[in-house]
Formats: structure tokens, C-alpha cells, sequence
């Protein structure tokens, strides 16, 4: 049985582990205002609202999810709200009032998802007044809400007209106690109201999860859910034995050393945001491709490597840097660098009974190469926010892109994501080496992987068109992509090849993509995807 | 020239900061700061143009014509009711259909004894079970409700499963035993037309001796292109719910753009009369098309499964069974081989489509046959023949969607005008403006198309252009871009204009007719009820409209109704752009029927002068000056129905003057043309293929707008839908004809950040329709899909940049990033080879 609010109304229900937000809403609750578009989290039709208790007092946050695909037993201890929940009688929240008067609305089907990412904006920039609403801020809100109808303009209207509508809050929202009784729930649902034959887990520690697991090997492993839920709502595969990872508290921690930080797994993108963009701008940005705000707010960096798909996102990414992972089950945890962990086609080294814990990323200083002469380069040195108040760079800055490439620019998987790590290096004479090279890829084989092949050519080379051409023969001879939906191999590989020129022209071009956006002969990519 | 002007982020962008990255926020701040509006209309038409206001209190006024969707507050409050969202009873069946897994092959075994022992199992159908018709295509026959001996795609309906739920239902049908021996599918439409299988004859337009034509020009250019289907994507999939009635009957609630062909189907698969078939539809959440033909079969299949039960049936397909099982728009491989003149201008043209129809005709014969209407798009083409192919594959049978075949003939004629530009080395747009319809050139009319229609507003067409040119900037840009690619080694920009000429009317001409009825109770509050559907285009709101001014009524006295099929009956498909111009000429009719009526009858009681009366703003007026005379609408309604007066009507409407002749090709089918033109610039990655649509102006001509707010959101709405067509949206089949993009994770329409930074879109306005159509209004659904074009001649400006605009580079579509760094890769190895090496100038 779970326990939640849903619209400042309290709810007591018993859901199957395989039972969807969405269908409950739906089904038992009657609530039919949230739509079902593809039950896949890729339209945002269902978007809900869903405020998680934290630890301590903190106000309610609400994040939008996809209720397709978001496990009902998720919901214990949450406060979730839908879109039949924001009018306050016949006063619309603004979210809907921009909506009606900027004729944001055609078919109406994408509608409540429309306003319930619309809500969330509104509610976390009244909580967190910031600057104006800019594109990257709207896109990021509203890139996992599909309308077929509008063309979107009149959306983004409604969304910058949220602030000049009249403020009316839903009716929950004048409940004081709401919060408080929110978090008094707490998040381990009741489980013994559960058919025989379903089994479900909610651990809160470590130990009491690989218990678990250990117990009962049939079970699934349950975080973000984003892609697991895929296998019941698609392909309807039994989903009736699940441990979920969300409450276990060593898995939702950063335990940050001098070397770098320990990620608990079970982490959502979101909440490395911060981490990533303090620290690994490249991988900030590459979230901003990866999936839709629903996904983001509940899919997690585990869930992201365990999956073992060739295009995840994160795997690339973390393979040039030297990821390592801790792997627990009950005989103990062990480390394993994270080259190690993909095997073959979504097969990985995790043996049974074992979990991913915590993913380690190294301190970008932590990645230079001891050769490096701290010297020159000034064009390369580091950003303030690396290194605060420092007039002279120590080392010349380790450079790190990550170009993703699918067919959409916004909540699409990667036809092929490239990573390039390198440092530059002056030798006495006086030339400049690449030194410190990494070369990842995801889609260009079946598991992600670096090319060391190509990283052997391009260690200690002048960055210039003969290295560079000899690294993509390497490339072409390494790596034999495959045909798919996404894209065809010979693509996949021209374009692998064409992001080693891309490489090099950033290399060449000093500040490359960082310089002025207004000398445009410069330009390398596209702002867009530039970072 | 009154213009009705939509204020847009950046839209008064410089010559001297157009390269600035549009900061959008910046923007919009500074024109709330002005302004204190987002996105409004301002209109300087006193009466007829309202602007929008974000929060402004609703307008007093009634017959103001900017109104929101009439069912907006119920949009965003979610109470707004889709089919699924239907109250249903308990023991309501939910139905799943079981699809073949197989293109092509023989059906050698269907056991379900394993779906039918599945627990909650109810009932399980198959062809077997059909009482009456087995073959229910639309208009001519070859869709049979369940496959029998042999299977023709991937997804073909073979059996129905309805259980206690859906899931149940699901998992059910996956317990079928199917044994297809396989054949080998053909999935080339091109090899399908040589082989002449054809789902339909093929047709053939000719005007003028072509064939001299092309011999005697002075250069001739020859090309060949595929143009990439679509696949509907409707934000709610298909969905039906049909209960059963006393007697033999059924009532069905669906997700329908062709109620009345539905009610048929029905009826004849279940071997029952019409009259005991009541087809119901409130709204869509979208339709495109998908929803014309293709609505029909769930709902056969749900009935039947209905009257063998006696229970309540609920049958909505799963998002990948909907992409499979249903058709798309076609596919079309197009040929031109064109004569024309130094300056560019054609003098003949010999066009070749090839439609991609799937496994059956379907609307495939109308289909083609647009395209081939549209092969000319805006453009004399001179001499011209125009042939169409209907070639049968192993797919879903493709359908109707927004364009109708028009927007996948016109691509060929876009792809000539840039070709030919660059053969000649001119710029597209001059090349464009020379081939415009025009009244006669060196002596020749150049106002009749290859069909024999004159085209009548061609001054108007040269007019949008003309004026989009300057407003755009066109010649500015062109220069600045110029000189940008020519120092910017990987990102390329590039820039075109395209118009637009969609033709108005049904081709099919039976189907250019509407009916309404309309009811005025004794409150005098109004119902109308008419034959269209709403799927979000705003039909129903204007249809409202249309009946408030004829009454002089406030719009909130008017209330629409489902479409229900024993309301108005025999209706047309909402389809062809037509919903508002056939529709709301019945519901204008039924109104100004009771409007005589209760003139006749206030004349009568109480001898009032007849000659001046007037309904306005909730009154009846009769007189002028001092001595007007006002009764309220309420008191006169009481008084009509005390006085015996039906309040009651029924309208009709019939569109004239049309007409084609299959035989000589020859004809007038289109009862007027929708004009527009588009201006997009984009940029592109020369390295990856990504690329960006980074400015887009638009002028669209609605003649006079019934709803500039609607209409506006067609006008973007279908600008971003044809750019989705003809950029991401990729339809990809593997070898044994499996589509392998079946769902949004792999099929990629446009989303938020794809709309352009910079949108300028006008409404054309002081244009009223030069035939008589409702209020002088256009229709509006499908002519700006094809605005979109722009897009695509704009990469392929972009990339023709990496060779010094010497060659047009083949681009076919959608123009994914794929095609774009492949046709990148193309033109850099052919760099230094031939100029026209992509072209041949096939004449001696």
C-alpha cells in the first residue's frame, strides 16, 4: 500500500509493482485529465507534477515526470500533483490562464503535459526568483512536451506570459500543514498487502539491499525507471519482482575526496547538475541534450551505465575520464575501472547479486599530465570558476568536448556521441604536442568504448591535418558502426570521422568554439551545440 | 494594404544584427516592456479584428473574430474528454488487435486457442466472424477489416482479442499462434511502377505540345528526387468506444474525421442498416489526415465485438500498433525533365510522380492525383504533361495527411527552380519570380494551369512574394550570406524564399457539400450541430462565429454540440482544408433560414417595417435613428414559440462551379486558391550535418480570416509540421518491411527548440476570396504545411555554397542530418569535377 497526496488530498491505495502513475491516475483514482500519448516518456502527454519529501524541512519542490513511466509505488511520500489540480475554482494558475489567452492549446491532448511543465516553471521561478526567462531555461522546461498542433510559438508565449497573468495559486496550496504532513509519510511504502506472487523492495541502506538482491535474484533493479518501465509498456513484460534503489541512502550521496567524488548511483541527472557544472562543463551541456526535463528529474547515472546500451549518453563521457566504479553485493564492494565494465551488447561485468554503487569521477587537475609544463598556453588556461582568483594558471587546462549527434537536437538518443580528452603540451623545440588523449564512443559499436588505436596515434602528435588524418584511417579501421533507425553505418562513421576534423579545427582555433559567438569565421559548430 | 501583424521576438532585426544570436529573453522583455503584449494581433479593421490580450478580460463585443478555442479553458483544466477518457461501465471490454508480423505471405495457420484460454479473455474475432462485408476500403475496395489467405504489411489487422482489461487484452493477443509462409515484399515503388503495379490506372495531365516544347528549349535540365512520407503522429492515438443499442444497432464514440463513412462501414460489416449506426465525435486530439480513412476499421472491429457480446467495447490501439497499422502520407519518387529559356523560364515540362500507395488504393487515386494538381505549385509551367503512378508495396496503405499529396508534387517543381537557377547561375528567388503564373508573356497565356483551371488571383501571388521579398530583406541577406559562406569554411548559411498555391475543394466533387442543424430553445440559447469534426483547427469556434453574426448573438448564447451522425447526415470528411468553408456555409444557411423566419414573424406580430430589420448585439433592430426599435433576443424567441414559429433549421451547402474530367484531364477542380510564401534562412554544419532554422518570415493569404488567432496557429502550425516532414521525421523500414521507427523514441517530430528564434508570420489582409466563400474567407488547414519548403531549398542553398552555388545538390528528404552531411560529403568530392555533374543538360 502507498500513501500520498495527490492534489493536496490525501491517498491511500494499493498498487501492483508494475502499476504506472499513469494508470493508477487513470484507473483507480478516476483522474483521466492526464493523457496517455505514447507511454514510452518520449511526448510528455502525462507530465506530472511530483514533490519528493527530503530529509529536513525543506518546502516542497515540484518536478515534472513522465506518469507513463513513473512507478506508482514511487509516489509514497509524495505530494503529486496533475492538472486537474492547479485551477483554484474557476480561477486558472497561471500556467493555464497564459495558455487559454495566448491560444497555446489547438487539439488540447498535449495540453495538460503543457501545463503541468508549464506549472513547475512557474512554481520554482516563484521560489527561485531568478533573471528573465531565456531559450535555454524554456527549452529545457518544455523540450520533453511534444504538440503536434502549434508550431510551439504560441507555448513560449504562454510561458513568458505566466508572470503577467494573475497570480492565483491552487487551493492546496493555502494548506499550511501540506508540507508537513507530506513529509510525514515517509518514503517505504507498505508491501505486505501485495499479491503472492509480486514482490517488492524498498531498502534504505547498502547492506539491506544486497540483502535483497541476494534473496531474491528474480527481482529487477528499479532507480529513474526510464528505461526499465520500457519493458512493460512496450514489449509487456512482467515487471512483478522489483528492489528499488531510490531510498537506499548510500546510493543518493556525493562523497567527495581530493582525487574527486564518489557519485551514489542512484543520483538523478539532475541532481549532478550542479556537480557537473561547477566542475565538468562539457558534461553539463551534454545533459542538456540527454532526454527531457521528465527524464532528467528521474533517470539516474547508474541506471545510465547499468543499462549498457552503445548510446547511452553518459558512458562516453565518463570513459574519457577515467571513470571507475564501485560494484556492491554481499560479499563486499569491489572497484573496477569503468573500461572494464561493458562486455558486449548490453552485457556488462556486474555478477549476480551485484550492484553499481557509486561512479568515480576524477577532479579535472586530478587528469592532468605529469609531463605537462605549466608554462605557456595562456590561451588554454583555466576557467575562473576552476580555479578562483588565480592569476597564473598552474597547467595548461585539460580539454574535454563531448559532440552528441541524433536526428533532433532536443530529447533524442545519441546517433553517435563522440568525447575528445587531450592537453597541449610544448616540447623544447618549441612545438606543441597533444598529450593526455582520450577517445570515446558511443553508437559506433556495440558497447561504449574508447579507440585506443586512435588515441595511440594522436598521444604525443603535433595536432595538425597529418595527425589527424592518420587518426581517422584508425578510426575507419577500428570501428565497424551499425545500420539502424537512428542512422546508417556509413553516416555514423563518415561523421565519427568528420568530429576528429571538428577536433582538430577547436585545437587549431585556441579558444576554438569558446571565442567571441560574433566572429563567426571562426566558428567550428553551431552555437547551439557548441559549449 | 491593411496588414495584420503578429509581433515576434527579433522579427525587426537589422541588417547590422542579424548575426547576432537572438537573445530571446532580452527580446521579449523589451516588448512586454513596450507593450505590454506577447504574440497579439493588432488589426486595424475596427470591427472585425480583435486583438488578442494575454489576461485582458474576454471581449464584450460579440462578433469580434479573434476568439479563443472554444474549448480552451476545458483544454488546460484537463476536462476536456478524449475518447479513452469516456466514462465506461465495469464490465466494459477492452480490444487489442493481433498484427502481422510478416509483409508479405500466406496465412497458413491463425490459431488463437491460447488468446481465447488467456484468462479475462472475452471474445476473439476474425474474418471468419464478419457478418456482412469483409472488405471495407473507403472508396474502392482492397482493405479487407482482417487479413485472410495471404497478409500485405507488417502490421495488417488478423484478429481482434477483447478482455476484461487492456493489459490483459495485450498480453492475450501475444499468445497467437501465426504461421505466415513468407514472400518476397516489395517495398520499391519505382521497381513496383515499372512493373506496373499499380494500385489505381495511372493519370495524365497534358497541356499544349510539351514534347516540341522540350526539344525546341534552350536548355533542358532532367532530375529525379524521393520525397519521404510522414507518419501522422497524433498526440491521441487511434481510439474508439462503441456501445450497444436496443435492437440490432450500436453507437460509436471515435476518434474520427469521417463520421458518416464510419456509420457506413459499420453497418455493412455488421450487415445492419445505417439508421441503427450512430457515429459520435466530440473532438480529436489530432487528426492530420490519419483519421479520414483510417478511423474506420477499430471501429468495425469494436462493434462487432460489441453486438456479439452485448457489452460495452473500448478499443484504442498502442502507440507502435498505431504506427504500424496505419497508413502515412506517401512517399513519392518525382521526375521532371524541363525545357526552358536563357532567362529561366519554362516553356515545357514533362513531370513524373510516383506515389507510394501501400498495400491498397485507399484515397490513393485522389492522393496522386493532388500531387499532380500540385506539381506546378506556383509556376507556369508552359507546355507540360503531369503523370501519376500509384504503385502498390507490401506497407500500410498510405492516406490522407494535411496537403494531401500537393505538398509531395509541388516538391518537384521547387527542387527545378533551384536547379535551374543554378544551372544558369542565377538566383532562385528571380528564377521563381519569372515562372509565376502571370496573365501572358511574349504573347502565350501563363494563367492556365496544365489542368486547364485558370488561375484568377496570380497578381495576388506575385504581390505576397513581392512584398516578402522586401520584408524579409531578401536581397540584403543574400548578399551578406554570400559573403559569410565564402569565408566561413564549416558552417554554411543559406537562404530561400518559396510560394506557395494550394487549390480549394475536394477533387472527389460529391464530396463538396455540408449539412447543419441548428436549434434555438425557448431561453434562446442556440445550439449548432454540423457535419465537420473538431480536431483542434478551431472548426467548431468558428462554425460558432459564423452562427453569432448571423444571429447578432454573443458567442457564449452559442453552443456547439458533438458531431453525431443523426444530427446531420451523408456528412463529407473534415478533410481538404474544407472543414470551415463547407460547414460553416451550412450552419451561415440554417441560421439565416430562422433569422427570415423570425423577421417574418416580427413583421407579422407586431407589425414592424420588415425591410429594415437587423439582428445586433443581442437584439432585434428595426428602424433608424430616433426611431429604432429594440426587442431583446430572449423576449423574441418567447414570442416566436408562443407565435408557433419553428426554431428549428437544417442548412445545406454545396460548393459550385467545380468540376474535372478524368478522361481529358481537363478541368476546373478547385473552387480557389490559398496563396503564401515563406522566407527561411538556416545554418548548417558542414562537418556533421546539424543544422539550424534560425529565421523564418511568412505571408499567408486567408482571404479574409474568420479567426486571425486560429488562423494564425494553423498558418505556424503547419509551417512546423511541414518542416518536421521534410527534415526529422524519417520513416525507416528494414528489409523484411518492418517499420523501424514505430514510436517518438525513433521517430522525431519537431519539438520546442526547433522552432525558429526569429518567426515573423503575417496574415495577409484586404484580400477578401475573390469567389464567394464564407465571409470571404480562405481555408486554412493545409495550404501553410507547404510553406515549409523554404526550409529544405534553404539547406540545399547552404550546401550548393560549398561548390560556389555551380551545382544543386541532390537533397532528398526528410533532409535529416544525415542526408545533409551525405549530400555535404557529395559535393565536396565532386568540388572540382564537372559543374554539372549533378544535372545533365540533356539537350545537344
Amino acid at each position: 500500500m502507498i500513501e500520498f497526496f495527490l492534489n493536496g488530498e490525501r491517498q491511500r491505495v494499493t498498487v501492483a509493482p508494475d502499476t504506472s502513475v499513469l494508470e493508477l491516475l487513470r484507473g483507480p483514482l478516476g483522474q483521466r485529465g492526464t493523457k496517455e500519448g505514447c507511454a514510452s516518456g518520449d511526448c510528455g502527454a502525462c507530465t506530472v507534477a511530483i514533490a519528493e519529501a527530503e530529509t529536513g524541512d525543506q518546502p516542497l519542490e515540484y518536478r515534472t515526470a513522465n506518469a507513463c513511466i513513473t512507478p506508482a509505488h514511487q509516489l509514497q511520500g509524495c505530494h503529486l500533483v496533475t492538472v486537474e489540480g492547479l485551477a483554484h475554482g474557476n480561477d486558472l494558475h497561471p500556467a493555464q490562464a497564459s495558455m487559454v489567452a495566448c491560444h497555446g492549446s489547438q487539439c488540447g491532448f498535449c495540453t495538460p503535459g503543457f501545463v503541468m511543465s508549464l506549472f513547475t516553471l512557474h512554481e520554482d521561478r516563484r521560489a527561485h526568483p531568478g533573471p528573465p526567462l531565456d531559450a535555454e531555461r524554456l527549452e529545457s522546461a518544455l523540450g520533453g512536451n511534444l504538440c503536434r498542433c502549434t508550431g510551439y510559438r504560441p507555448i513560449r508565449d504562454a510561458a513568458l506570459d505566466m508572470s503577467r497573468q494573475p497570480d492565483h495559486r491552487p487551493a492546496w496550496s493555502e494548506d499550511p500543514a501540506l508540507d508537513t504532513a507530506v513529509h510525514g509519510l515517509g518514503r517505504i511504502p507498505a508491501t505486505d498487502d501485495l499479491e503472492p506472487d509480486t514482490f517488492l523492495a524498498v531498502p534504505t541502506d547498502l547492506a539491506a539491499l544486497t540483502r535483497a538482491m541476494s534473496a531474491h535474484p528474480e527481482a529487477r533493479l528499479v532507480a529513474g525507471a526510464t528505461d526499465l518501465w520500457l519493458e512493460t509498456t512496450q514489449r509487456l513484460a512482467p515487471l512483478n519482482a522489483l528492489i528499488d534503489l531510490r531510498q537506499v541512502k548510500e546510493l543518493r550521496t556525493i562523497e567527495e575526496t581530493p582525487d574527486g567524488w564518489w557519485i551514489g548511483a542512484a543520483l538523478t541527472y539532475r541532481e549532478l547538475e550542479p556537480l557537473f557544472a561547477r566542475h565538468y562543463p562539457a558534461l553539463a551541456h551534454l545533459l542538456t541534450r540527454l532526454g527531457s526535463a521528465q527524464i532528467r528529474h528521474r533517470g539516474t547515472l547508474g541506471g545510465n551505465i547499468a543499462n549498457a546500451s552503445p548510446i547511452g549518453d553518459m558512458p562516453p563521457a565518463l570513459l574519457a575520464l577515467d571513470a571507475k566504479l564501485r560494484l556492491a553485493s554481499e560479499s563486499g564492494i569491489r572497484e573496477l575501472p569503468l573500461d572494464a565494465f561493458f562486455l558486449e551488447y548490453k552485457r556488462t561485468a556486474l555478477q549476480p547479486g551485484e550492484c553499481i554503487a557509486d561512479v568515480f569521477l576524477p577532479r579535472p587537475e586530478m587528469l592532468g599530465s605529469l609531463s605537462t609544463r605549466p608554462d605557456t598556453l595562456g590561451s588554454l588556461s583555466p576557467r575562473p570558476e576552476d580555479a578562483p582568483g588565480e592569476a597564473t594558471p598552474t597547467s595548461p587546462r585539460v580539454e574535454l568536448r563531448a559532440w552528441k549527434l541524433s536526428k533532433r537536437r532536443e530529447d533524442d538518443i545519441s546517433t553517435l556521441l563522440g568525447v575528445f580528452r587531450w592537453q597541449l603540451e610544448n616540447v623544447p623545440s618549441g612545438e606543441i604536442r597533444l598529450v593526455n588523449i582520450r577517445v570515446a564512443f558511443g553508437g559506433m559499436a556495440a558497447v561504449p568504448l574508447r579507440v585506443p588505436t586512435v588515441e595511440r596515434i594522436l598521444e604525443g602528435s603535433a595536432p595538425d591535418i597529418d595527425t589527424f588524418e592518420a587518426a581517422k584511417d584508425a578510426l575507419r579501421n577500428a570501428l565497424t558502426p551499425m545500420n539502424d533507425a537512428r542512422g546508417s553505418a556509413a553516416y555514423r562513421l563518415t561523421a565519427a570521422c568528420n568530429l576528429l576534423e571538428r577536433w582538430r579545427l577547436v585545437v587549431e582555433g585556441g579558444e576554438g568554439s569558446e571565442g567571441d559567438p560574433s566572429d563567426t569565421t571562426e566558428e567550428v559548430m553551431l552555437h547551439a551545440y557548441a559549449h | 494594404m491593411r496588414t495584420l501583424t503578429k509581433r515576434v521576438f527579433g522579427s525587426r532585426a537589422s541588417a547590422t544584427d542579424r548575426n547576432a544570436a537572438p537573445d530571446l529573453a532580452r527580446e521579449v522583455e523589451r516588448e512586454l516592456g513596450q507593450t505590454g503584449e506577447v504574440g497579439r494581433l493588432e488589426g486595424d479593421e475596427p470591427i472585425a479584428r480583435d486583438p488578442v490580450r494575454p489576461g485582458a478580460p474576454k471581449a464584450k463585443a460579440p462578433n469580434r473574430h479573434t476568439r479563443q478555442h472554444e474549448s480552451a479553458i476545458k483544454h488546460v483544466t484537463g476536462r476536456a474528454e478524449y475518447i479513452d477518457d469516456l466514462p465506461a461501465p465495469d464490465d466494459a471490454l477492452h480490444a487489442i488487435v493481433g498484427l502481422s508480423p510478416v509483409a508479405h505471405g500466406r496465412l497458413e495457420r491463425l490459431d488463437l486457442e491460447a488468446v481465447r484460454r488467456f484468462p479475462g479473455v472475452v471474445d476473439v474475432i476474425t474474418a471468419a466472424d464478419i457478418p456482412g462485408h469483409r472488405d471495407i476500403g473507403p472508396v474502392f475496395p482492397g482493405d479487407p477489416m482482417f487479413a485472410e489467405a495471404t497478409v500485405s504489411y507488417v502490421g495488417q489487422p488478423l484478429f481482434a482479442v477483447a478482455a476484461t482489461s487492456y493489459q490483459v487484452a495485450r498480453r492475450a493477443a501475444q499468445a497467437a499462434v501465426i504461421e505466415i509462409d513468407p514472400l518476397p515484399p516489395r517495398l520499391d515503388p519505382v521497381a513496383a511502377a515499372e512493373a506496373s503495379e499499380f494500385v489505381r490506372p495511372t493519370h495524365t495531365q497534358s497541356r499544349g505540345d510539351w514534347s516540341a516544347a522540350l526539344a525546341n528549349a534552350p536548355h533542358t535540365l532532367e532530375a529525379t528526387q524521393f520525397v519521404g512520407g510522414q507518419e501522422h503522429f497524433y498526440l491521441e492515438g487511434q481510439a474508439c468506444l462503441v456501445v450497444p443499442s436496443e435492437d440490432e444497432g450500436v453507437t460509436v464514440y471515435t476518434s474520427n474525421q469521417h463520421p458518416s463513412e464510419t456509420q457506413k462501414l459499420v453497418a455493412e460489416v455488421l450487415s445492419i442498416p445505417f439508421h441503427a449506426v450512430t457515429v459520435e465525435n466530440r473532438r480529436m486530439g489530432g487528426g492530420f489526415g490519419g483519421k479520414e480513412t483510417q478511423a474506420a476499421p477499430w471501429a468495425c472491429m469494436a462493434a462487432l465485438i460489441s453486438r456479439r457480446t452485448g457489452r460495452e467495447v473500448k478499443l484504442r490501439l498502442p502507440r507502435a500498433d498505431d504506427t504500424r497499422a496505419t497508413g502515412k502520407r506517401h512517399p513519392f519518387s518525382n521526375r521532371y525533365r524541363l525545357g526552358f529559356d536563357d532567362e529561366g523560364i519554362l516553356l515545357g515540362a514533362d513531370i513524373t510522380v510516383i506515389g507510394d500507395c501501400g498495400h491498397s488504393p485507399d484515397l490513393s487515386e485522389a492522393v496522386v492525383d493532388r500531387a499532380m494538381f500540385h506539381a506546378d505549385n506556383a509556376y507556369s509551367l508552359g507546355d507540360a504533361r503531369v503523370v501519376g503512378h500509384r504503385a502498390r508495396t507490401h506497407t500500410a496503405s498510405n492516406t490522407a495527411f494535411r496537403g494531401f499529396g500537393g505538398p509531395q508534387g509541388m516538391m518537384i517543381i521547387e527542387r527545378a527552380m533551384d536547379d535551374i537557377a543554378r544551372h544558369l547561375g542565377l538566383d532562385p528567388l528571380s528564377v521563381r519570380k519569372r515562372n509565376l503564373y502571370r496573365s501572358v508573356q511574349d504573347g502565350k497565356p501563363r494563367n492556365v494551369t496544365h489542368y486547364g483551371q485558370e488561375v484568377d488571383q496570380h497578381p495576388l501571388m506575385r504581390e505576397i512574394l513581392e512584398r516578402l521579398e522586401r520584408s524579409s530583406d531578401y536581397w540584403a541577406r543574400r548578399e551578406e550570406i554570400t559573403a559569410f559562406n565564402r569565408r566561413s569554411p564549416v558552417i554554411k548559411r543559406g537562404l530561400a524564399l518559396t510560394p506557395v498555391k494550394f487549390g480549394i475543394s475536394f477533387t472527389a466533387q460529391h464530396l463538396n457539400q455540408a449539412g447543419a442543424l441548428l436549434h434555438v430553445y425557448t431561453d434562446g440559447s442556440v445550439m449548432i450541430n454540423h457535419g465537420g469534426t473538431e480536431m483542434g483547427q478551431g472548426l467548431h469556434t468558428k462554425v460558432c462565429q459564423v452562427v453569432a453574426r448571423e444571429l447578432g448573438l454573443d458567442l457564449v448564447t452559442v453552443r456547439i454540440s458533438a458531431t453525431r451522425t443523426d444530427k446531420v447526415p451523408n456528412t463529407s470528411p473534415t478533410a481538404a482544408s474544407s472543414g470551415a468553408d463547407l460547414n460553416g456555409m451550412a450552419a451561415r444557411d440554417a441560421a439565416s433560414q430562422i433569422r427570415e423566419r423570425l423577421y417574418d414573424f416580427a413583421a407579422e406580430h407586431y407589425q414592424l417595417d420588415r425591410g429594415g430589420m437587423r439582428l445586433e448585439g443581442g437584439e432585434l433592430v428595426t428602424g433608424v435613428g430616433n426611431v429604432t426599435r429594440r426587442m431583446p433576443w430572449g423576449e423574441l424567441i418567447q414570442a416566436a414559440y408562443l407565435g408557433r414559429v419553428s426554431l428549428s433549421a437544417t442548412g445545406f451547402y454545396s460548393t459550385p462551379l467545380i468540376h474535372y474530367d478524368r478522361d481529358t484531364g481537363q478541368g476546373r477542380p478547385f473552387y480557389y486558391f490559398a496563396f503564401g510564401a515563406s522566407v527561411s534562412e538556416v545554418r548548417v554544419d558542414t562537418l556533421s550535418g546539424e543544422y539550424r532554422v534560425e529565421r523564418v518570415d511568412i505571408l499567408h493569404d486567408v482571404g479574409d480570416s474568420l479567426n486571425p488567432a486560429i488562423d494564425l496557429g494553423q498558418v505556424e502550425g503547419g509551417f512546423i509540421q511541414g518542416m518536421g516532414w521534410l527534415t526529422s521525421e524519417e520513416l525507416k523500414w528494414n528489409d523484411d518491411g518492418r517499420l523501424m521507427t514505430d514510436g517518438p523514441a525513433t521517430y522525431k517530430i519537431p519539438t520546442f527548440g526547433d522552432l525558429p528564434p526569429v518567426f515573423n508570420v503575417e496574415l495577409l489582409e484586404g484580400h477578401p476570396n475573390s469567389q464567394a466563400s464564407i465571409y470571404r474567407s480562405k481555408a486554412v488547414g493545409e495550404p501553410p504545411f507547404m510553406l515549409s519548403m523554404s526550409v529544405w531549398s534553404a539547406l540545399r542553398d547552404a550546401l550548393a555554397s560549398l561548390v560556389d552555388y555551380r551545382i544543386s545538390p541532390d537533397l532528398d528528404t526528410p533532409a535529416t542530418p544525415e542526408r545533409v552531411l551525405m549530400a555535404a560529403e557529395a559535393l565536396k568530392h565532386a568540388g572540382d569535377e564537372n559543374a554539372s555533374a549533378q544535372q545533365r543538360d540533356v539537350h545537344p
